[in-house]
Order: structure tokens, then C-alpha cells, then sequence
């Protein structure tokens, strides 16, 4: 399993845009994708839940990816999240 | 006449008919089905035509408004990709129930989720699921899609209206948008923006059918919303309403142009923001830089201190979007009258005269060590500033710059680039403008805060109303300190600028000319106002 750890400093969070943009990423790889942060987890795959986190600046968020593809997954979703969250 | 309050998101001014825009509300009722494999075929070949319709929307959007707001559109149709929205309208297909009823159930589901979390920007997107859920209902039911039918542009209102909503509806046919729900933060809001149509949400009315049709005027200024005004009222909306419009194309043709008197004389004119998301609206405006950054809303609604690493995100984001242009920072300007209750603040007979801004970061270190830290570390990626709130001696400023060159030395041993960073105090109290002379000799800039100045000069508490009268922000007291200090400054070889209000009186705009004022820094709002004023000396 491979973990990061990121602290969200986009003003407005985890919102709809970098959220779909990141379901996008997170849908390419065959591993599990699991976002926690704000106390709760969400399957990084499925959209709406991962609003529902309701992740906002500020916050610290936790990404673990698990499966097969691991390795190329986790560089490609930390990348994601320094340019994007 | 009839008039109504509501939450102004586009300023200006709309004189028209009422155009009620009622949604076909279709109820989904909910009947037993037999065959639950054939339901659920038909729900799925409803989303998949949903999906297409979303993706002639986003091309469309794409075309008119640009990717950014086109985006919306994507993620609705993602939202109808999400397995567990999916998941919930079949399980109940699998009970024995009817598509439409099925997504409505999984509709209130999910909506009810948002509208439950303590984000406004996360409330508003239970408007999505319902956008989305609603257009599945209608492909199950048969419904056509909703638009407006006029002729003539019209002023549009609305319960509530969902993105996909506004975009479809012809922006030549809008004179403005008033609806009952909505807050600012929702698509619809941030759509009117751009379209620019003034418009209010969140206007406290109920609407009727007689409504319709009727002439309105949408004071977008005021957020006022008046049916039927009578004669002179309406008058007085058309006559202010060309004026707004006139005065919108004159400003609008002075962006590029520079800040300069028919004689020659320059200034420079920035614009004063109080968070990252202002910045869009300075450049938009044609600032020449940011005059103040007011930094309190990073420790603001929130229950601890703000990290380094955090700060710093924002500033670098400010300075970054200014590309090279000049970003005064304000350090911390709190006091016990702003609910901030991690800074476990002693209630005070008197705030505005109390344990505040500077006194604090110079009493708490550390909290004033994360700050500078976190803008020396920002200011690799644009021209940073920094200017301290409050300053009465200079015996602050010889304590500010040893702290400042602690906190310098210590990053460049731990290797953070760093850039020229200019430190300037604000004149914001008689103190400081009276011995200005000798604070000169000590800072790169004055910027001179004439709200906080009038106040302590006349000892007039700008909160209280029945004080307004005394409160006279051309008093000679205030004029003469503001003008003792700007000749201070030049006579040390230091510009002087202001921020405060009175920057943006455009009455001053020549009294502070003829002083020699080097910078005014105003709201984005005010800049070409007082562009203007300064090309007409």
C-alpha cells in the first residue's frame, strides 16, 4: 500500500472542479483509491461521496492507494494534488 | 409599487416586464412496476440521454462563457457516472418501484447530504443533484426541457434556477436575474457574474402569477426589487440606470490607460483586497498592484492558528497572479472586538484602543514570527511588502526589524529563496503622523490609513451612528496630519501612499495630488472611478 499525506491549500478545497478532475486520474488505475480527511474516508473514484467529505482549505488529507498498479498511481494522484489542491 | 429585499451578486440597475420562470414541476409519483430488469433499462437509457444532453450543454457553454464555467456540465455528468447515485436509484427499482420515483428518492438522498454541511459552497451543490436528478425525471417522464418565450428582453424570476437552467435561457432575452432562493456562492450566481446582468438571490418574496408581466426595476446597487414603481420612482431608475451605463462604458475605456493629470502629474493607483479570491477582480480592474492585503481573513472563522505552510500558499498565490506587480501585505490586524476566540482575547472596555495588531504580534512572537516567515518565503515569487498596523513609536519599528532579521537570517540558512522585500508601517494614528519625520528615517513607505486616522483624531467611534455627523472625513485636522506626513515621508526620500476610504473620495483626488500622495489604494471597485477623476485634474 502507498500513503501521502497532503495539506489542501486551494481557497475553496476539495470543490467540484479539482474533485471530478481528480475521480478522472483516480479512475485510470485499477488500485483502490481511498481519501480520508475532515474525519471521514471516501472512495477516491466516486465523486459525489468525495465532496461529501467536505474537505476544505486548510485541512489535512490522507490518500491510500492500494492494488496492483500502485506505484504509477500514487505519482501520478501526488503530482495531482501539488498542482492541483 | 411593491418592493422586496434580496442578496445583491451582480451590481447595476434593470428596468423591464417580469418574466416568471416556472418550472414544469413535475411530481414523480410512485407506482409499482412489475418487471424491475425492464425499469431499470429504462433508467439507465434515461441517464445515458441525460449525459448527452450535458455534453451539447458543455460544448455550447464552452462556446458562449469558456471552460470555466462550461466545467459544471462535466461534473454533472460525472455525478451521473457515480456508482452510488446510480446504486441508490436501483436499489429502489429492485423494490418493485418506478424509475422516476426511484431517482427522486436517491435525489432527496444526496441533496439532503449537502444541504447538511456546514460549507456554504458545499450546501450550494445540492442545487447539482438536484439539477441532475431532475433532468433524469424528465427523460423518464417525457417532459421537454424548459426555456423562456419572449420577445422582448425581460427581467427573470425565479423560485430558484439550476445552472443548466440559466445557460440555456438567450442572454439577449435577460435583463436581469431575481430569485428567492440561491446564495452567492451558487452557479447560478457565479454564471450572472459573468454574464454581468444585474442580479439578486436569496429575495424575500412570494411569488404570484399576477406578477408576471408586470414592469420592475432590479436595483442591483442597493439589492432592491420593486414591482409596479410608481411614476417618479421609475423615472429615477432609468435616469440612474443610463447614468450607470454611461459611466460603465467611459470606465471601461480608461483600462490600460495610465494614472496621469492633463499636467503631466502620475500616481499610482492599486487596489486594496481582503482575500486570495480578490485578486481576479484587481486585475480585472486594471490595479496597478495590490495597496493592502489584509491578512485577518487567514485567522478568521476558524479555531486555531493558521500554519506557515498555509500562509504562505496564499501569499504566494496573490503574488503569483500579480505576475511581478507590487503586493503590500498588512501583518495581523486583530483586536478583541473581531471573534477570533483561539487568540484567547481579554473582552475590552475599548477594542479600537486596546490589545490589537501590532501590540500583539510584538507580545506574541511567535504568532508574528509565523507571518513574516510565511511572506519572506512567498516573496521569491513576486514583489511583496510588508507594512505593520498601529505603529505609534519608533521604538516598534527598531523591535519589528530585529525580529525581521532573526527571521530572514534563519530561512537563508535553511536555504529559502527569498526576494527584496520593502517595509512600510500604516499612519493610522495621530501619534504616528505627529513624529512622522522621525519614523521616515526609519521605513521604506508610509501608507497612511485614514479610517482608523479620523477616528483617533476626532475621537469619533466610526460605529456609532448618531456620531455621523461629527465624523467629518474632510475636517482640516485630518487633511493637515495626512499632508505633514506625505512631506515627512518625501523629505526621507520615502513614498507615501493611502488605503484607507478617503483614498477613494474622489472629491480629495486633487487636494492629495497637490500634496504629493505617491499611491492610492482602493476597493477594485473604485479603481477606474478614480482613474478617471485623476485624468480630469
Amino acid at each position: 500500500m502507498k500513503e501521502f499525506k497532503k495539506v489542501i491549500s486551494d481557497p475553496v478545497g476539495l470543490h467540484a472542479r479539482p474533485a471530478g478532475l481528480l475521480v478522472k486520474q483516480a479512475a485510470a488505475f485499477k488500485s483502490k483509491v481511498t481519501i480520508s480527511g475532515n474525519g471521514k474516508s471516501a472512495d477516491g473514484k466516486k465523486l459525489i461521496m468525495l465532496m461529501g467529505l467536505g474537505i476544505r482549505k486548510g485541512m489535512e488529507v490522507i490518500c491510500r492507494i492500494e492494488g496492483e498498479d500502485e506505484e504509477a498511481a500514487s505519482e501520478v494522484l501526488q503530482k495531482f494534488f501539488e498542482e492541483n489542491l | 409599487m411593491k418592493k422586496y429585499i434580496g442578496k445583491s451578486v451582480v451590481k447595476g440597475i434593470a428596468v423591464g416586464r417580469i418574466y416568471w420562470y416556472k418550472k414544469q414541476n413535475y411530481e414523480a409519483v410512485k407506482t409499482e412496476v412489475l418487471d424491475t430488469e425492464a425499469e431499470r433499462e429504462r433508467f439507465e437509457s434515461a441517464v445515458e440521454t441525460a449525459k448527452k444532453q450535458l455534453t451539447v450543454l458543455y460544448e455550447d457553454a464552452l462556446d458562449r462563457l469558456g471552460e470555466e464555467h462550461a466545467m459544471i456540465f462535466e461534473i454533472h455528468k460525472m455525478m451521473l457516472e457515480d456508482e452510488d447515485y446510480l446504486d441508490a436509484v436501483k436499489n429502489v427499482i429492485n423494490e418493485g418501484l418506478n424509475g422516476e420515483y426511484a431517482v427522486s428518492v436517491a435525489e432527496e438522498q444526496f441533496a439532503e447530504m449537502f444541504a447538511s454541511m456546514d460549507d456554504e459552497y458545499m450546501k450550494a451543490r445540492a442545487a447539482d443533484i438536484r439539477d441532475i436528478s431532475k433532468r433524469v425525471i424528465n427523460i423518464l417522464a417525457g417532459i421537454g426541457e424548459d426555456g423562456i418565450h419572449t420577445d422582448e428582453p425581460v427581467i427573470v424570476v425565479a423560485e430558484d434556477l439550476t445552472p443548466s437552467e440559466t445557460v440555456k435561457m438567450d442572454k439577449e432575452k435577460i435583463l436581469a436575474f431575481v430569485t428567492v432562493k440561491g446564495s452567492s456562492n451558487s452557479h447560478t450566481a457565479i454564471l450572472a457574474r459573468s454574464m454581468n446582468l444585474p442580479s439578486l438571490v436569496n429575495t424575500k418574496m412570494e411569488l404570484k402569477e399576477e406578477m408576471n408581466g408586470k414592469v420592475a426595476v432590479v436595483d442591483g446597487f442597493n439589492g432592491e426589487f420593486i414591482v409596479e414603481p410608481e411614476e417618479d420612482i421609475l423615472q429615477e431608475m432609468i435616469s440612474r440606470k443610463n447614468q450607470w451605463i454611461a459611466d460603465l462604458k467611459g470606465l471601461e475605456q480608461l483600462k490600460g490607460k495610465e494614472n496621469v493629470t492633463s499636467d503631466g502629474r502620475k500616481i499610482n493607483l492599486y487596489a486594496n483586497i481582503g482575500s486570495v479570491n480578490d485578486v481576479d477582480a484587481a486585475l480585472e480592474a486594471d490595479a496597478g498592484g495590490i495597496g493592502l492585503f489584509r491578512s485577518e481573513f487567514l485567522y478568521l472563522g476558524r479555531n486555531d492558528y493558521p500554519s506557515e505552510e498555509e500562509q504562505f500558499e496564499s501569499y504566494k498565490t496573490v503574488l503569483e497572479k500579480m505576475n511581478g506587480k507590487k503586493v503590500i501585505i498588512r501583518t495581523l490586524d486583530i483586536g478583541a472586538d473581531k471573534k477570533v476566540d483561539y487568540f484567547k482575547l481579554e473582552p475590552e472596555e475599548n477594542p479600537a484602543m486596546g490589545y490589537r495588531a501590532i501590540r500583539i504580534c510584538l507580545d506574541r512572537p511567535e504568532i508574528f514570527i509565523t507571518q513574516l516567515r510565511a511572506i519572506y518565503r512567498a516573496s521569491a515569487y513576486g514583489t511583496a511588502a510588508i507594512m505593520f498596523p498601529m505603529i505609534v513609536s519608533v521604538n516598534e519599528i527598531i523591535r519589528i526589524k530585529e525580529i525581521v532579521g532573526q527571521v530572514k537570517e534563519k530561512l537563508l540558512a535553511e536555504g529559502f529563496r527569498m526576494g527584496e522585500v520593502e517595509l512600510g508601517i500604516m499612519v493610522e494614528t495621530p501619534a504616528a503622523a505627529v513624529i512622522s519625520d522621525e519614523l521616515a528615517k526609519e521605513v521604506d513607505f508610509f501608507s497612511i490609513g485614514t479610517n482608523d486616522l479620523t477616528q483617533y483624531t476626532l475621537a469619533v467611534d466610526r460605529q456609532n451612528q448618531k456620531l455621523e455627523s461629527t465624523c467629518d472625513t474632510h475636517h482640516p485636522a485630518v487633511l493637515r496630519l495626512i499632508e505633514m506626513t506625505v512631506a515627512n515621508g518625501h523629505k526621507e526620500g520615502i513614498w507615501v501612499g493611502i488605503c484607507g476610504e478617503l483614498a477613494a473620495d474622489t472629491e480629495l483626488t486633487h487636494t492629495f495630488l497637490d500634496m504629493g500622495v505617491d499611491e492610492l489604494s482602493v476597493s477594485a471597485a473604485n479603481v477606474l472611478k478614480v482613474r478617471k477623476a485623476i485624468r480630469d485634474i
